[in-house]
């Protein structure tokens, strides 16, 4: 069953994936890359990760990819041609790049051998993905990482509304 | 199912998004392909922390979702700055800096 629903979910963000470069209008894309990130989601809640894939529904495929679906719709690309993709030899060019890459990282995932690596006994509180097990961790180890998004996220607020001001 | 299949999905999703980034003209589908490399390492990070079972994974997620969404909000910044000033989305036509 489980081998079945990885399956499924890994298809459909596969092929969104795989639809968000070859569509042509980004309109569509973007769309197909909600669709992705959800399947992705699917797969987090099979890794026992509920919060990751809560947050990833709602701060990615909701947050984020609504700003994208906002400026796409503020710019207006249906009106405006459609741009056409690079070159013909550029694309060979990717595509062979990719194969490559996969070529040289599959012996290397193959050559890890996963029953060497350490396995922490699964803890009473029922799993590690639980949010009050995440929220611990994050909050006394991680709580320095934490505090200084917060200081990134500022920055990312005045920075966008610096950039985004009209000079007068 | 064991950690080796999500790495390769995961890989996979990675150079989908890797050659979309080479090959696309449009700024935006530029940026849906590097959330999409995002995504791809956020699954890898998410299947290792399953397999060792330890949360740092998935706060290693968290961490990079943030800082996906301040990317996010710069870039498409950025964009609607390109699009006034050169009335143009093309990654081609902004090369100024590129010689």
């Amino acid at each position: 069953m489980e081998t079945a629903l990885f399956y499924f979910f890994g298809a459909i963000s596969l092929i969104a994936a795989i639809n968000v470069v070859v569509q042509k209008r980004v309109f569509y894309s973007a769309i197909s890359l909600i669709l992705c990130l959800c399947a992705v989601a699917a797969l987090y809640l099979m890794l026992e990760a509920p919060f990751i894939a809560a947050v990833q529904i709602i701060v990615y495929a909701g947050a984020i990819m609504v700003l994208f679906l906002f400026v796409i719709m503020l710019l207006d690309p249906f009106s405006a041609a459609i741009l056409r993709d690079k070159k013909k030899s550029l694309v060979y060019a990717a595509v062979l790049l990719g194969i490559l890459a996969l070529a040289t990282i599959v012996p290397l995932l193959n050559s890890y051998n996963p029953s060497r690596a350490p396995r922490n006994p699964i803890s009473a509180d029922g799993g590690t993905g639980t949010a009050s097990h995440f929220g611990q961790i994050l909050f006394t180890e991680y709580l320095l990482p934490f505090e200084m998004t917060s200081v990134l996220i500022l920055a990312a607020i005045i920075g966008v509304v610096v950039l985004s001001k009209r000079r007068p | 199912m064991d950690l080796m299949h999500y790495l390769i999905l995961s890989l996979l999703l990675f150079i989908v998004g890797a050659v979309g980034f080479v090959i696309k003209k449009n700024i935006i589908s530029v940026f849906l392909c590097l959330e999409l490399m995002l995504n791809a390492a956020n699954l890898s990070f998410v299947a290792f922390s399953r397999h060792l079972n330890q949360v740092h994974g998935q706060i290693f997620v968290f961490f990079v979702m943030v800082v996906a969404a301040a990317e996010a909000a710069v870039g498409l910044a950025i964009t609607i700055v390109l699009y006034r000033n050169r009335n143009t989305l093309n990654v081609d036509d902004a090369d100024t800096m590129k010689w």
